[in-house]
């Protein structure tokens, strides 16, 4: 998903000399080469030193500027939250905050380095946008999306690398700020977002061998919140499962609750997020997913399909 | 045609004048207000009017191709002043400062006329300044960035994050004071972060041009930030006082936010027009 970003991203600033990237020491991957040898004067590497990398940006934007700040998503996010607050929400800049590998992606690297609670977060803060694409495809349009807006700062979280596409065949365009249906189904409703998207994607085949129609959507947008599109997938669905990669507090799954108990939904509604809870475990992406309770088999036996 | 007119003379006495038009008027609001920054603003008068009216190039219009950025927020009473005086806010701004239907707070917000940024949490203004001083020289315009800095602020990390990157970036179209007045909410700063000074050297560490002047004397501000080569980032390391103008403010951290009663009013009155004469 970062070549992909990546490449979107050069594209943008190929045909559009306002576009900036601000990174903070990070490898350059895929195309960064390519940007940082072709524009050098638009690709400013801070170094260890995110402050500067928000604030940065917040100048160029506050001169008419396009930038993008991209480092791992704890680094963009928690370590400048204060300039993030203050030089982007409250000025209300078009800058985009790239919040790569987020969630427990980085598995052995430890807590330091896990993006639990980034849509929360993020999600408090008054004119923030969020965005967090399920696959590559879906990021390139984010990506583009991110380049043009002018409405005011952006959270785009990411994954990593080698993440396969889904939205090939989706029924729905992406558009900022609506859910996309992917397949769409008529018993049971999947309502995810991120690269955890693939979870969603097996667990479907699951419902699908024991004889549901299975809905699956993309809540790529998570802030404006398609509160809408949530509620009539809570109306058009007998069974309605969440799953995010994040804390139970400030994601998808509370506020489909929320959504539900306001309209008064009638459907079932199973919940799958991450614990809260800091878990030292030093495995996989997919063994530290199992340690907070994501899992084919125990999704599976909570929904019904053991 | 906006023609550019560059000012290269330098006014003592209008200088002076302007700056006791300023003192004053900021006294005289804080009649209206329990509370204004009232001895941070007169600790920066004079490095402010300079940058503003000395400093920074005017097209015929009253626009400027330079920036100003106050990045000690919590000074930003003389900047009030200064626009009002300019014409960019209004008397009727000033009178309703911080009043419920006002716009101007005791912090400065971007989108107010005049105002280039939000400010008010410290270690904010000079990574903005960075990212203003890129986009300038990724347009190819001349644009010069001016900040002003409070010493409290360059305890901030975040400041020497953008020390850093300003000279690593060749950012030579940054000048920037440090309002050096020595007081914090806790005391002296010389006394509780003795290892800091003396301070331009700290600057011209990170590959900064550095002077040093009197905070409050116009022509050695003018002086030193003409003086300039321009081939880096500059910082004057301005010598200030707290409050200064008015002998019970001076240096007395109190005055950091307090409003003088109306006798104390009358006696600064007196005490600065006094100081012109």
């Amino acid at each position: 998903m970062r070549n992909t970003f990546s490449e979107a991203l050069y594209r943008a600033a190929s045909s559009n000399p306002d576009v900036y990237i601000v990174v903070a020491d990070i490898s350059p991957a895929g195309s960064m080469a390519k940007f940082s040898q072709q524009y050098p004067a638009r690709f400013i590497n801070v170094g260890v030193a995110e402050q500067s990398m928000i604030g940065i940006c917040a100048g160029l934007a506050l001169k008419g500027c396009q930038p993008f700040a991209y480092t791992i998503a704890t680094f963009s996010l928690y370590r400048p939250f204060e300039m993030v607050r203050d030089d982007l929400c409250y000025q209300n800049l078009p800058v985009t905050v790239v919040g790569m590998g987020a969630g427990v992606i980085y598995s052995t690297l430890g807590g330091t380095h896990h993006t639990q609670e980034d849509i929360a977060i993020a999600g408090a803060l008054p004119n923030m946008q969020i965005i967090a694409p399920c696959d590559p495809a879906e990021c390139t349009e984010a990506t583009n999306y991110c380049a043009k807006q002018k409405k005011g700062p952006i959270y785009l979280r990411i994954g990593k690398a080698g993440e396969p596409n889904y939205t090939d065949k989706a029924v729905d365009p992406w558009v900022f700020g609506k859910l996309r249906y992917i397949k769409r189904g008529s018993d049971v409703c999947i309502l995810s977002y991120g690269i955890i998207m693939q979870k969603a994607m097996q667990l479907a085949e699951r419902f699908e061998a024991a004889g549901k129609s299975v809905s699956v959507i993309s809540c790529h947008t998570m802030k404006p919140l398609d509160v809408d599109g949530i509620a009539e997938a809570l109306a058009r669905h007998r069974h309605v499962v969440v799953i995010e990669e994040h804390a139970p507090q400030g994601g998808l799954a509370p506020r489909t609750k929320q959504i539900a108990w306001d309209t008064r939904a009638t459907c079932r509604l199973d919940t799958f997020t991450l614990q809260d809870a800091f878990i030292h475990n030093y495995g996989s992406h997919d063994d530290l997913l199992s340690a907070h309770g994501i899992d084919l088999p125990a999704m599976s036996a909570r929904v019904g399909l053991a | 045609m906006n023609k550019m007119i560059r000012r290269n003379t330098f006014d003592v006495q209008a200088a002076k004048e302007r700056c006791l038009r300023y003192r004053r008027r900021i006294l005289d609001i804080s009649q209206q207000v329990g509370a204004l920054h009232i001895g941070s603003a007169y600790s920066c008068t004079e490095i402010v009017d300079c940058m503003y009216h000395a400093l920074m190039r005017r097209n015929l219009d009253g626009s400027s191709p330079d920036t100003f950025l106050m990045s000690k927020g919590h000074g930003c009473m003389i900047q009030y002043v200064i626009l009002e005086e300019a014409g960019v806010l209004s008397r009727r701004d000033l009178d309703d400062y911080c009043k419920p239907n006002g716009r101007l707070g005791c912090h400065p917000d971007y989108g107010n006329p005049g105002i280039e940024a939000s400010t008010g949490s410290l270690g904010h203004g000079l990574s903005m300044a960075v990212g203003m001083a890129l986009a300038e020289r990724g347009r190819e315009t001349d644009g010069i960035i001016y900040v002003v800095l409070s010493d409290g602020e360059v305890q901030e990390g975040s400041t020497w994050e953008a020390v850093m990157m300003a000279s690593s970036l060749g950012c030579s179209n940054i000048v920037a004071a440090v309002d050096n007045n020595d007081f914090q909410s806790l005391g002296r700063t010389s006394v509780t972060h003795p290892s800091f000074y003396p301070l331009a050297e700290k600057f011209a560490a990170f590959g900064w041009e550095t002077a040093e002047a009197d905070g409050h004397d116009s022509a050695a501000i003018f002086g030193a930030i003409s003086a300039r080569s321009g081939k880096r980032p500059f910082m004057l390391c301005a010598k200030t006082i707290k409050g200064k103008g008015v002998s019970y403010m001076e240096n007395v951290p109190i005055w950091h936010y307090r409003s003088p009663s109306k006798q104390e009013y009358q006696q600064a009155v007196i005490e600065l027009e006094q100081a012109v004469q």
